[in-house]
């Protein structure tokens, strides 16, 4: 493209070019049959496979700022499906299934690298729920396995495993298949496939109220003028209650902050992806060769995109201990994201008390790696009225029967 | 990172405090009594207001006392001095 | 080379020698990489990102988006600007391509933190900054001053005057003046992030030098909570976007201007400044005065008077109305690409050094960070800040005050020096980009993006700089958009047809520069990244070598080999000993409660599953605490000491939480309650002595008292004294063994561990550590809250229904137990499962399935009927033995279940939990 190109190209240089369109940015009709609220990597998804799975594409996705802004845009890109309970299982082994395939589906380069993901352990009540959690996905078919430290070496090299830390790595668990992709790319392929099954895709839209009739919600009002709807699928992320708020329907979320940063770009030290839970980290390089760390969820509610220092630097302290490495990497930017966090930290999917909304939300810091999946089964319980096998676990209801599915309090591994 | 305006001890930094979710919620009289919704919705169901919430905070690494104050959860700053009362 | 004697704040009396991809370069103290490579005419062997162009030095300081080196000696550090890299003696750096490179070893430098409070911070010791902070300081405030900048004057050159002076004269008394007035004054350190309520983060580089006494700092974060921010950052030069403008040669025209005051040099023989502000002019005249040879072109169709008449002085060329397209050269610039504004005509103007200035954009990073709005002003072509939070100033450049006698009059009111009034200053031409080849003008040089990249991005539908950015890269490289990020916003408002306010911006975010690592995590390192806990008896245990494990923050004893002796041996040998004679096992890290108050019965009875109130004082209880939802949260043993008194026991990792959760309920529950509650977790230890023989040692220690089972009943406690100290002995069995809890003020726990030692060396007294308690309690079906639970355990569930008081009205949690899923008869229940084999020990966490009888798991998925939670070879059943939770466990007593290990399935029976001693006879000895 540009004269005088003779050097080699540095490694990591090689993003891949876009295409020439990627969607119609439209204006908002006076009705669809399906009306989905949030434009991110759900809404969108969900708008995709309603069009390719069951044609229907009389869709409006509406998006209250610009397309794949919010947690889309600020999460870390993690995707793995070594979740404890069959539930949690079910729903991201499923989705991890059709990233494997959805660079061809969206035929765009979304850059899924399935590097392998390390969940560590440093504590002997560590191996014992990592060893529990391994045992417990191989038996749902999920590639697992359990590594001691000098394993661990091997596929991280650069993991301190020597005795002398504060908490000595005792292993970790692996999911070879667990990767990362590049989260921009996806939120807009599946745009431009929506766009292109002729789904409208409506930026600077906010949704300011419902119209109900009875138990149905016959309209969504907004920031350009009501729209009536024959379904409404919700998928606003950290922004829910405030929807829920609208018609009346309480949810157990609290929205938080959610901290994340990158380094400069480095040449290729860390091929894989690191997790711990007891000290706090989270790890991996991008393509380009940044490495991009995630933090704790800060503690209080707030909807500000920003978070407070220390837990950043508790993250890097975590990150310099585990990693001695990146002593001297740089801190080139921070940003937060809202995660709506549930109290088993698993989702909420399926029906409202309208008949004709269907939510979706909860994800807390799983949302990214669910983004197919939740797409796929979400437009199947749009589609049908009913939420599919793979979602109905996660119902509204299991706080008034008490079957959580806890996966913070089993699992001891959330993001 | 603010400072956080403990009515005992006075303006502290935020790592000193715990944070305790809405306030106001305060236990069913009879729990026995109430339906299986209705007690779901005092063990799991919070408001999650995108604007002033009156919230509860502990100092917790200093007195050590409960309070609650009212915060906006946009711009994360407290809009009314926090109260003594728990 | 092209040092211009006369010039520069550099030590000329030294030299240090710097190596620069692999050549050694001389220079002098108070340089930077890059002022001694532009000395020598040399560059870094830099290419860009994408495309592989040679790359520069673009800027003398952190704005610059090219000039990157990779440190290597005297330590790797990647991806630093040469310009703001110092010059020390012995360093060695390279270009870098696109990426840096990590060390292969750790750092060992020291990083640390400092916390400050001050009423006032200024940011930036330029003019604004001195003048805010001296007028701050002289009104009585206390002031921290911190400036990123080895010197203090920002971008004073010394040409100006102040208050009738050459204004570095007034720089340094002024200097002098905030050290007198007791300012804390940092050089070297860049505010990089600013948080609510004042909070600011600063980075001291303090340098790499090592003095005697050890490792100096290397660097400091600063935590600065101040009454008053006043942002005085100054303001980013912005240049025009012209073909060909990666090329090196291609500089910022007050960077040139920069690096001959500070540095000494001149960046270029033959230069052509590019301008459509007025502020080029005096780099023009500056490097003509230091031997240059300059022409400006001006953009606008009129020169500033002042400046063309400075210009005209020397014989400089002053061409208006025209424009620079485009650069030639290979490696560096050798010409600029010049033509009419309005004529399509193009000439080749011969130079070594082309600097463009297309106005300024005003530094406010930290007023953004903080939630200060930004406007746009088509003025002077930038945003600058618009409300800011309370507490919040920003002054000078960064307001976007461009004019020095402006700057110095905003910064200090009344109080301010004065300069000369600007003569007849022109207004800035606004001007992204000249006319020419999209492809070939780079918007963002670091990330090689160009116009066409933008074009692209609007032609594929977007329109947000969001998108823009993230489908350019624009605005993502190591200087975050410095330069670029205006740019990027002009020309995608040309090119949407917008106006730029309607664009919008993208948000500025901490850090303003990039921090490393090792300098956030500070003295975080190693055994200060969590503080180590350990018993008053941890030297004893060292000294008997036993291996340690973490509970929580505390290092707890596991086990105490003995040559030769891996874990199993010497756990198989500390059980037996318990089970056979006595063994002593530290427990002080349980966590303790002082519950005291004539409502404390009142407060257990409504935390714990059971009945507290009706303990008799001098009794003992187990007791169980669940949440909200019904759940198993913690257990542990209560005494109760007097009628209005309880000494309530937690498990180690939950002392905290247990706490905080009994202050919560009193505190804003049930407030009327008169209770105290005291965390007594580090005042006294415990030491347990359990086994057949304990009795003989407790009466041997404690001679007065008697310790048969009929005056000192299992559950019940008495307190005595030895030697006149204070001790507390307690019947509490965690083994079904006959023992005793020894309680003593943690002072005297190693006289008193010494003393029961040695009274039970006669027995062979036996320490024993957390994996043979493990052990003890699961053969009898006693079970760790956090092992055989895991949040979703309700006592039920665990068999202790027992321990869940029927009388009662109310509880936390009971209201739980009557959810549907409660009552669900395949809740997972606890029970014990015995390997058929009577050998294998199943690995904890293993996941139970249904029988296979042919042998063979079935295809995934395979349902799960739950998991080992616990197994251990036991010395007392002299097999290998497990609990675990299963699905309906107790309805499914005798059944044989298969546990997959490895590729093997091992059977296993599933038992009543309690395997050792049901009938509990061996309690009282």
């Amino acid at each position: 493209m540009t004269a005088g190109t003779t050097a080699p190209k540095p490694p990591g240089a090689d993003l891949p070019e876009h295409p020439d369109h990627l969607w119609r940015d439209a204006e908002p009709r006076r009705a669809y049959d399906v009306v989905v609220v949030g434009g991110g990597g759900h809404g969108l998804a969900t708008a995709h496979y309603l069009a390719k799975n069951h044609g229907i594409t009389n869709v409006a996705v509406l998006e209250k700022g610009w397309l794949a802004g919010g947690n889309m845009a600020r999460n870390t890109t993690l995707i793995r499906s070594n979740y404890l309970w069959d539930e949690s299982a079910g729903i991201y082994e499923h989705a991890l299934k059709l990233w494997e395939g959805l660079e061809e589906d969206l035929d765009y380069p979304i850059l899924f690298s399935q590097r392998g993901v390390l969940n560590l352990a440093h504590t002997e009540q560590d191996v014992r729920d990592s060893v529990r959690r391994v045992e417990a996905n191989k038996l749902n078919g999920i590639d697992a396995e359990w590594l001691g430290p000098d394993e661990v070496a091997k596929v991280c090299p650069i993991v301190n495993v020597s005795s002398d830390i504060r908490y000595p790595v005792q292993g970790a668990t692996f999911q070879p298949r667990a990767g990362i992709a590049k989260h921009d790319y996806v939120a807009w392929g599946f745009a431009r496939r929506a766009s292109e099954a002729s789904i409208d895709i409506i930026q600077d839209c906010e949704v300011t109220g419902f119209v109900t009739d009875a138990d149905r919600v016959t309209g969504v009002r907004t920031t350009r003028g009501t729209i009536a709807a024959g379904t409404v699928a919700l998928c606003a992320a950290g922004h829910t209650s405030t929807l829920l708020d609208m018609l009346g329907v309480r949810a157990p979320l609290q929205s938080h902050p959610l901290q994340a940063l990158v380094s400069e770009l480095l040449e290729p030290v860390h091929p894989t992806i690191v997790m711990s839970n007891a000290v706090h980290v989270y790890v991996s390089q991008a393509h380009k060769g940044e490495l991009v760390m995630g933090a704790g969820v800060d503690s209080y509610n707030g909807y500000g995109q920003r978070g407070a220092f220390h837990v950043i630097e508790r993250q890097m302290a975590a990150a310099v201990e585990l990693f001695p490495v990146f002593a001297r990497a740089h801190l080139l930017r921070s940003w937060a994201g809202i995660v709506d966090v549930t109290p088993d930290a698993s989702p909420i999917v399926g029906h409202t008390p309208y008949e004709n909304v269907f939510l979706n939300c909860g994800w807390g810091t799983g949302g990214f790696k669910a983004t197919p999946g939740l797409g796929w089964a979400f437009a199947d319980t749009v589609a049908h009225g009913r939420p599919h096998p793979l979602v109905a676990p996660f119902g509204l209801d299991r706080f008034v029967t008490g079957a959580l599915v806890d996966e913070h309090g089993a699992a001891a591994v959330a993001h | 990172m603010q400072l956080i305006a403990c009515p005992w001890c006075g303006p502290r930094e935020e790592i000193e405090f715990s944070y305790g979710g809405q306030a106001h919620v305060a236990y069913p009289e009879h729990p026995a009594s109430l339906t299986d919704e209705q007690w779901a919705h005092f063990v799991f169901f919070r408001d999650n207001p995108k604007g002033p919430f009156a919230e509860r905070w502990s100092h917790s690494a200093g007195c050590r006392r409960w309070f609650t104050a009212v915060r906006d959860t946009r711009t994360h700053r407290f809009v009314s001095p926090p109260e003594m009362t728990s | 080379m092209s040092r211009v004697d006369g010039y520069g704040r550099i030590d000329r009396s030294r030299t240090v020698t710097v190596t620069v991809d692999g050549t050694a370069y001389t220079g002098h103290p108070g340089d930077t990489v890059a002022s001694v490579l532009l000395a020598h005419d040399a560059r870094p062997q830099n290419t860009s990102v994408k495309y592989g162009r040679p790359r520069g030095i673009g800027a003398a300081w952190t704005e610059d988006p090219v000039g990157l080196v990779q440190v290597e000696e005297p330590f790797p550090e990647p991806m630093l600007l040469a310009a703001t890299v110092e010059a020390t003696d012995g360093l060695v750096v390279r270009g870098v391509n696109g990426q840096g490179r990590l060390a292969e070893v750790p750092d060992t430098a020291r990083y640390d933190r400092r916390h400050t409070h001050c009423d006032v911070l200024v940011v930036g010791a330029g003019p604004a900054g001195l003048v805010a902070a001296r007028t701050a300081a002289r009104a009585g405030r206390s002031v921290v001053l911190v400036d990123d900048r080895p010197t203090a004057g920002g971008t004073l050159t010394g040409t100006e005057t102040i208050d009738g002076r050459p204004s570095l004269e007034f720089v340094a008394d002024t200097v002098a003046e905030l050290a007198a007035l007791g300012v804390v004054h940092l050089q070297r350190t860049t505010a990089f992030g600013h948080y609510d309520d004042g909070f600011v983060l600063a980075l001291e580089r303090r340098g790499d030098c090592v003095i005697e006494m050890g490792p100096r700092t290397r660097q400091r974060v600063h935590r600065i909570r101040a009454g008053r921010v006043v942002v005085a950052a100054g303001a980013i030069e912005r240049p025009v976007v012209v073909e060909d403008n990666d090329r090196p040669g291609v500089m910022l025209a007050a960077s040139a201007r920069d690096l001959l005051h500070r540095h000494g040099v001149l960046a270029g023989r033959e230069v052509v400044v590019f301008t459509s502000d007025d502020a080029a002019y005096a780099a023009a005249t500056d490097l003509a005065d230091a031997g240059a040879r300059v022409r400006v072109l001006d953009a606008r169709e009129r020169a500033p008077q002042a400046g063309r008449r400075r210009c005209e002085d020397r014989g400089i060329p002053v061409e208006t109305g025209t424009l620079v397209h485009g650069t030639r050269g290979e490696d560096r610039v050798t010409a600029a690409l010049v033509g009419a504004l309005t004529s399509s005509e193009r000439r080749e103007v011969p130079c070594d050094l082309l600097l463009v200035s297309g106005g300024w954009n005003p530094a406010a990073h930290l007023a953004s960070h903080v939630g200060g709005s930004l406007a746009y002003d088509p003025v002077i072509g930038a945003f600058r800040p618009g409300e800011l939070p309370p507490d919040v100033a920003v002054v000078g450049a960064a307001n976007g005050t461009f004019a020095l006698a402006d700057i110095l009059r905003e910064a200090g009111g009344p109080d301010a020096p004065v300069a000369p009034p600007e003569e007849w200053p022109e207004p800035t031409l606004v001007l992204w980009r000249t006319p020419g080849d999209p492809t070939r003008q780079f918007v963002d040089v670091a990330r090689d993006a160009t116009v066409a990249d933008v074009e692209r991005a609007v032609g594929a539908g977007m329109t947000h700089p969001e998108h823009v950015k993230r489908y350019t890269t624009i605005g993502t490289a190591h200087d975050q958009g410095k330069t670029s990020g205006i740019i990027a916003l002009g020309i995608l408002a040309e090119l949407t047809g917008r106006p730029i306010q309607e664009v919008g911006t993208t948000t500025a975010r901490p850090p303003y520069t990039p921090v490393a690592f090792a300098a956030l995590a500070g003295r975080e390192r190693g055994d200060l990244f969590d503080p180590v806990r350990t018993t008053a008896l941890h030297a004893w245990h060292v000294a008997a070598g036993a291996e340690f494990e973490d509970v929580g923050q505390w290092q707890r004893a596991r086990h105490y080999p003995q040559a030769g002796e891996d874990m199993t041996a010497a756990v198989l040998r500390e059980c037996a000993a318990v089970r056979t004679s006595v063994g002593i096992m530290d427990a002080s890290t349980l966590g303790k409660i002082d519950v005291r108050g004539p409502d404390a019965p009142v407060l257990l009875d409504r935390l714990y599953t059971n009945l507290m109130s009706s303990l008799k004082v001098g009794r003992v209880r187990y007791g169980v605490m669940c949440g909200n939802d019904g759940m198993v949260f913690d257990d542990g043993t209560v005494l109760r000491l007097a009628e209005d008194r309880y000494l309530v026991t937690t498990t180690t990792g939950n002392a905290a939480a247990v706490l905080d959760w009994m202050e919560e309920w009193l505190q804003t529950e049930w407030p009327d309650l008169r209770v105290r509650l005291t965390s007594v977790t580090e005042q006294w230890s415990i030491a347990a002595v359990a086994g057949p023989r304990s009795r003989d040692v407790i009466g041997t220690v404690f001679a007065d008292v008697d310790v048969s089972n009929e005056a000192f009943g299992f559950m019940t406690w008495q307190d005595t004294s030895l030697d006149g100290v204070p001790v507390r002995l307690a019947r509490i069995s965690f083994s079904g063994e006959l023992a005793f809890e020894v309680t003593v003020s943690s002072w005297y726990a190693p006289a008193l561990w010494e003393r029961l030692v040695e009274a039970g060396a006669p027995h062979g007294i036996t320490p024993y550590g957390t994996e043979t308690m493990h052990v003890l309690r699961a053969e009898k079906g006693y079970p760790i809250i956090g092992q055989d639970t895991d949040g979703t355990v309700s006592p039920h569930d665990l068999g202790m229904a027992w321990a869940v008081s029927k009388k009662k009205d109310d509880f936390v949690g009971k209201r739980s137990y009557a959810r549907p899923e409660n009552r669900n008869p395949l809740r997972k229940q606890l029970v014990s499962l015995l390997p058929t084999d009577g050998a294998t020990r199943l690995p904890e966490g293993s996941q139970i399935v249904a029988h296979c009888d042919d042998g063979r798991l079935p295809p995934a998925p395979v349902p799960m009927l739950g998991h080992v939670t616990s197994s251990y070879h036991s010395a007392a059943l002299a097999r290998p033995f497990a609990l675990a939770l299963v699905k309906g466990g107790r309805e499914r007593l005798g059944e044989v279940v298969h546990v997959p290990v490895g590729d093997e399935l091992v059977a296993a029976r599933i038992g009543e939990s309690v395997l050792v001693d049901p009938e509990g006879a061996r309690r009282d000895g």
